[in-house]
Formats: C-alpha cells, sequence, structure tokens
C-alpha cells in the first residue's frame, strides 16, 4: 500500500491500534456522509495495521497463521499494586536467626508404642498423645485431676496459640507488604474510604482523652454525669494557659518560641497590618538592578542574539508582591 | 471467620491466588452497572456494551443508589464492588435532566478509583439496527483493531484521556501469539469537535489481494454512538507514576541444568531416556546372517578354493 503525501500513522502493534493524528472529519456534514468518511478514514488506519501485522514472521497452527505479537507500546495503568515481598513471620525470623534449616520430613514414622511403621499425620499416626489408654500416676500428682482433660486442654492451649501467632503473622505480612497470594482480607476489613487514604486507627488513649473532653459539653461541665468506662478526666481542668520557659532549657536545647519572640510575632503582624508603605522601594530598586545586571552579564557570555524583548517575561512584581500582602484592598 | 478470607479447598485457594497482585498482569475485568433512573437508550448502551465484553465483564441488573463518581464521598460503593467482583473497569450509567444519558468510565487501581471520564451518548444506534451479511458477525472474545482519528486526540486532554480509557476498556487482553485467522472487527474512534467522539464498531472483511496482506474492509456491525465528554477527572500524579510502573520486562527464567565450572567451562547434563535394549527387536534374525555362520563359511570357502586347486594340479 503507498503512504501518500504526510500520512503517516502511529501505530501499536501489540494493542492492535492506530492512530491518524493528521485528519481531521467534519462534523457538518450529513450524517451519512460523515459516517461514510469515518469508515474509509478507519479502513486505512486498519490497513496500516494489517500491513505490519501479516508481514510479521508467522508459524503455521491447526487453527490458522500464528504471529508473535511484539509488547504493546502505550503504556496504560495497572491494576493492583505490584506485588510487594512478604515479611518474615516470626518463626521465620527465629530460625534465620537460630540457623534452623527446614529438613524434610518422612510421611512413615516408627510408633514406639506399637513398634510399627505408622504414618506420621492423620488417622492412626504414630506416637500420638491420646492414643495412649493408661496414663501411669506418679505420686506427685493430684488424686482428683484428670490427666486425659488435662492433656486436651493442653493441646486446645497450644493450637489456640498458634492460630494467634498465624493471624499476628498475617496481619503484619497486610500491614508492612503483601499478604500470600492465597489469602485475602475479609469484607468486614477492607479499607474503603474513598479517594482518601486509610484512615489512621485511633488508639485507645486518644479515644480516652477525646470521651474526657467531650463529656464536658453539658450544661454543668460533666460534673455530675456518671463516667464511662475508659473515659479519662480532662487533663488541665479549668482555665488552661501554656506559658512559654522565660529562660531556656539547661541542657542547652530547643524549647520552641520564647515569650519575647511570641510577641514579636503578634506584633510585626499587626503592624504590617495597617502599614500603608506598599513598597519598601530603595531595596526594589537594588534588586531588579542586580537582576538586570545578571542577566546582562550572562547574554554577553551566551552572546546571543536575541533581543530582551523576546524573551519570556520574568515577573518584575516578585518581591513587592509579598509587602504587598500585608496591604489587601487599599481603599 | 476472621478478617482473612482463606480457602478450604484447593480450588476455592486457585480462585483467590486470580485476585492477589501479579507481576505482569492478565486482562481487566469491567463492572456494568446503572443508578436510580436509567432511559431506554442508557439500557441499551449499557447491555450491548456488555455484550461486547461478555468473557471479562460484569452486569448488576439492578438499581444502584448512592454511587456519585465524582463526590467525594459517592465512591465508596464503587470501590466495594469493584472489591467485590475483582473489577478495575466500570461502566455507570445514569440519566437526569441536568445530564441525560450520562455514562461514566472510570478505572481503579488497587480498588480505589484512578480516573473517571464523563460522557454523554447521543444519536446511539443499537447492533439490530444494522444489517449486514451474517457471516461477517465478529466472534466473541476475539482481539480487536483499534483506530483513532483526529488531531484533537493528541491536542485536547479530555480526548487524550477518553483515548486511554477507551483502549483499556475495549482493547481485550494483551496476548503474544495472535492468530491471524481470528481478526474480524474493529473500532473506530472519530474526534469531530473538541468535545465529541463518533464511535462505532465494524466488522473487518478480508479479501484476496496480490500480496501476504489481505485488503481490508469495514462493515458497521453496531453499536454506534456520539460521545459528547461532560467532565473528567484525571488520576492523582502521585498514584498514577505507582500506576505506571512496570516490571523490567519478563523475569529471568533460571537457566536449568547449566553450571559453570571454572575448569571445564559451562557444562550440562545429556539426558538420555531409557533405551529399553531388551526390549528391542533385533533387525534381523534369519540363519545366514549370524556372524559365526559367515565366517565360517568364508573358511569353508577357502578351504574349497585351495581343494580346487588341489584337485587342479592333481588332475
Amino acid at each position: 500500500m503507498e503512504i501518500e503525501g504526510e500520512k503517516m500513522f502511529e501505530v501499536d502493534l501489540g494493542n492492535l491500534m492506530a492512530y491518524d493524528s493528521h485528519s481531521t472529519v467534519s462534523s457538518q456534514q450529513s450524517r451519512e456522509k460523515l459516517v461514510k468518511e469515518c469508515l474509509e478514514k478507519g479502513t486505512e488506519l486498519v490497513q496500516a495495521i494489517a500491513d505490519s501485522l501479516f508481514t510479521l514472521p508467522s508459524t503455521e497452527d491447526i487453527d490458522g497463521p500464528l504471529v508473535k505479537l511484539p509488547p504493546p507500546t502505550t503504556k496504560l495503568p495497572r491494576e493492583k499494586h505490584m506485588p510487594r515481598p512478604r515479611p518474615p513471620t516470626k518463626w521465620e525470623e527465629f530460625a534465620k536467626k537460630k540457623g534452623i534449616i527446614n529438613r524434610k520430613k518422612d510421611k512413615i514414622v516408627f510408633d514406639e508404642q506399637s513398634e510399627t511403621w505408622k504414618r506420621r499425620h492423620g488417622y492412626d499416626r504414630a506416637n500420638d498423645e491420646e492414643a495412649i489408654p493408661i496414663i501411669e500416676a506418679k505420686p506427685t500428682d493430684d488424686p482428683d485431676e484428670d490427666p486425659f482433660a488435662k492433656r486436651r486442654e493442653n493441646k486446645k492451649g497450644r493450637v489456640d496459640k498458634q492460630e494467634k501467632n498465624r493471624v499476628q503473622n498475617l496481619r503484619n505480612a497486610a500491614k508492612f507488604g503483601d499478604l500470600p497470594s492465597h489469602v485475602q482480607l475479609a469484607a468486614t476489613s477492607l479499607p474503603i474510604t474513598g479517594t482518601q487514604a486509610v484512615q489512621k486507627k485511633v488508639t485507645k488513649d486518644e479515644l480516652g482523652n477525646v470521651a474526657g473532653i467531650a463529656s464536658t459539653a453539658t450544661a454543668s461541665g460533666g460534673k455530675f454525669d456518671k463516667k464511662l468506662p475508659g473515659e479519662k478526666p480532662l487533663k488541665h481542668k479549668g482555665k488552661f494557659r501554656k506559658f512559654p520557659p522565660v529562660a531556656p532549657a539547661a541542657d542547652g536545647k530547643a524549647t520552641g518560641p520564647t515569650e519575647r519572640e511570641q510577641a514579636e510575632k503578634i506584633l510585626n503582624k499587626i503592624l504590617s497590618k495597617n502599614n500603608h508603605d506598599i513598597l519598601n522601594v530603595k531595596k526594589a530598586v537594588t534588586v531588579t538592578n542586580v537582576k538586570k545586571e545578571k542577566n546582562r552579564r550572562s547574554d554577553k557570555s551566551k552572546s546571543s542574539t536575541t533581543n530582551s524583548k523576546l524573551k519570556p517575561q520574568k515577573k518584575p512584581f516578585k518581591k513587592g508582591g509579598s509587602a504587598k500582602k500585608g496591604n489587601p484592598k487599599t481603599q | 471467620m476472621s478478617e482473612f478470607r482463606t480457602a478450604t479447598t484447593r480450588r476455592g485457594k486457585k480462585e483467590l491466588q486470580k485476585r492477589a497482585p501479579k507481576l505482569i498482569e492478565s486482562g481487566k475485568k469491567t463492572l456494568v452497572l446503572h443508578g436510580t433512573k436509567t432511559s431506554s437508550v442508557l439500557n441499551a448502551v449499557l447491555t450491548q456494551i456488555y455484550h461486547l465484553k461478555k468473557e471479562s465483564a460484569v452486569k448488576y441488573s439492578r438499581k444502584n443508589d448512592k454511587i456519585n463518581p465524582f463526590e467525594a464521598g459517592g465512591e465508596t460503593s464503587l470501590e466495594f464492588f469493584s472489591q467485590k467482583t475483582d473489577c478495575s473497569l466500570f461502566l455507570y450509567g445514569s440519566h437526569s435532566k441536568k445530564r441525560p444519558n450520562n455514562l461514566v468510565i472510570g478505572r481503579t487501581y488497587d480498588h480505589h478509583v484512578y480516573d473517571l471520564v464523563e460522557v454523554g451518548i447521543e444519536n446511539f444506534r443499537p447492533m439490530e439496527s444494522f444489517v449486514y451479511d451474517k457471516k461477517l458477525a465478529p466472534k466473541e472474545g476475539s482481539k480487536p483493531f483499534m483506530a483513532f482519528i483526529g488531531e484533537g486526540f493528541e491536542s485536547i486532554i479530555g480526548l487524550k484521556h477518553l483515548k486511554e480509557v477507551l483502549l483499556d476498556l475495549f482493547r481485550g487482553e494483551v496476548v503474544e501469539n495472535l492468530n491471524l485467522a481470528g481478526v474480524d472487527h474493529a473500532y473506530v474512534c472519530t474526534a469531530l469537535s473538541s468535545t465529541k467522539v463518533f464511535f462505532t464498531h465494524c466488522a473487518l472483511r478480508l479479501k484476496k489481494s496480490g500480496t501476504v496482506v489481505p485488503k481490508m474492509e469495514l462493515v458497521e456491525v453496531g453499536p454506534s454512538m456520539d460521545m459528547v465528554i461532560r467532565r473528567h477527572r484525571p488520576p492523582n500524579e502521585s498514584v498514577r507514576k505507582e500506576a505506571m510502573r512496570s516490571s523490567k520486562d519478563k523475569p529471568k527464567k533460571k537457566e536449568k541444568n547449566v553450571k559453570k565450572d571454572p575448569l571445564q567451562g559451562k557444562i550440562g547434563n545429556v539426558y538420555i531416556p531409557d533405551q529399553k535394549i531388551g526390549e528391542m527387536a533385533l533387525p534381523n534374525k534369519s540363519k545366514g546372517v549370524k556372524r559365526e555362520r559367515r565366517e565360517a563359511r568364508q573358511n569353508h570357502g577357502s578351504d574349497e578354493h585351495a581343494s580346487k586347486k588341489k584337485k587342479e594340479e592333481d588332475s
């Protein structure tokens, strides 16, 4: 197919897409003509894609010729984040520290009690604690205690502890990395908050403090109300004013603004608001002169022939503008 | 019932693994839903786009209120649905007096709204209104060609955004190998003005030409519509950077069976399958071919020669 004139299309073969940036279709014509023109232009584009597509090296398949498409050039956003590495579990960290290697275990183990080979896990397993019919009593044993029940309780305790650790590991993984691929967050713990990020979880202390503050919002200042469980009393009862330290701290560390600095800040704000001097003329003049000198010098070194007027105008009032802020509509 | 979903069956486990974030992603799924009020045109648009994307789309049939994609709080339902159905594209249709035949095409990243384009549908022609040869009807799930016409798609940000979103919506799965016999449809989008785009779906008829490349012909099969861009919200810059991050090509495949020895260089093992020599049939079991017999015959032959000579000498 001949390419006439400047008709070059952007072809993205990986996506089977072509884009014609040069043609325009006028919307003033009748609907049928418009559709026809669009289809014509579309046919050209599709032909261009087909040109490059059918000339790719193809292998014969049962259904037809197979071509290997190049990867797409237009980048589109991902739908999920990149997989993050999972943080190691508590056991993994411990094993690494101690140098414990995980060794493969046999499926069949020798059972001491029956002196046969039994499977390690499952029905009729080897060395099963619960399969022992008789437990010999020791002289230190309590006669009212049921050793079988005790063994069962211990096992249950161990299983619960393991489950707690497993959930803790998963929570850790969800917080600092990615969950393993076969685990997902349940619907109740999904972080759905619209476009905002995940909201910070309020701690127990914070809640207690806030509850204490809120409890004072009654007619009697919360004096005669029943205190809720977990509600903390107000840290500063009554009128509260914070005074900055008069002298700097003994260890020389920064203590924040002193009383003098605070007063100065307020004073400056007030004075600048009522200050009718828009511009420090002297300062503005020197600043602009210095800038001009700099530009002239850089122009000379570059030996550019372009007129400075053609260059993009830099805002000359930038310095004056900050002072101007102090004087909002002068009327 | 904890804060984590785990599967009890192997099949369930595979389903969960499908939804986990992957290095190289497979096709995006689309969620098609509508708000409290829709028009007949909008219903048709939604159902037809759903049919075009049958395998990779989920359609909700009930009306969903409290969805306002452009408002701060109105996206929570959409995000929840995106999480539930594992869809990263959504098509939300609503109709009101202020915005008639309104269609919001949105994308999500990590099940949070990434970007939105609000488009009004005009001059809609459903698939049924097109008359064409039934043999040309495109098959479901085939990879389409995409054609964009008009400089507006480059210069105007709204159109540029719409182009990206339409590409994402209709391109289908990113495949490495394509069967050339299976290309049968194309989407054509033309920028008519700075806000209007003419969108249509055509089947491809491949005609024999002299060369390897067939001659393409577009036949409109529908649906076709005019999209008028109303509002659009581009993605947050930081989120965009994160979403556009791609893995460096393909993960390097571990080369198996190759060892690099400092003395011998690169070595690998050659594994030959069991040749089962004992079960192989011997090529020729006939008596005359056996080596011993052959040798005996040779020796015997030389004796005969010797004896013949002797006889001649004698006679």
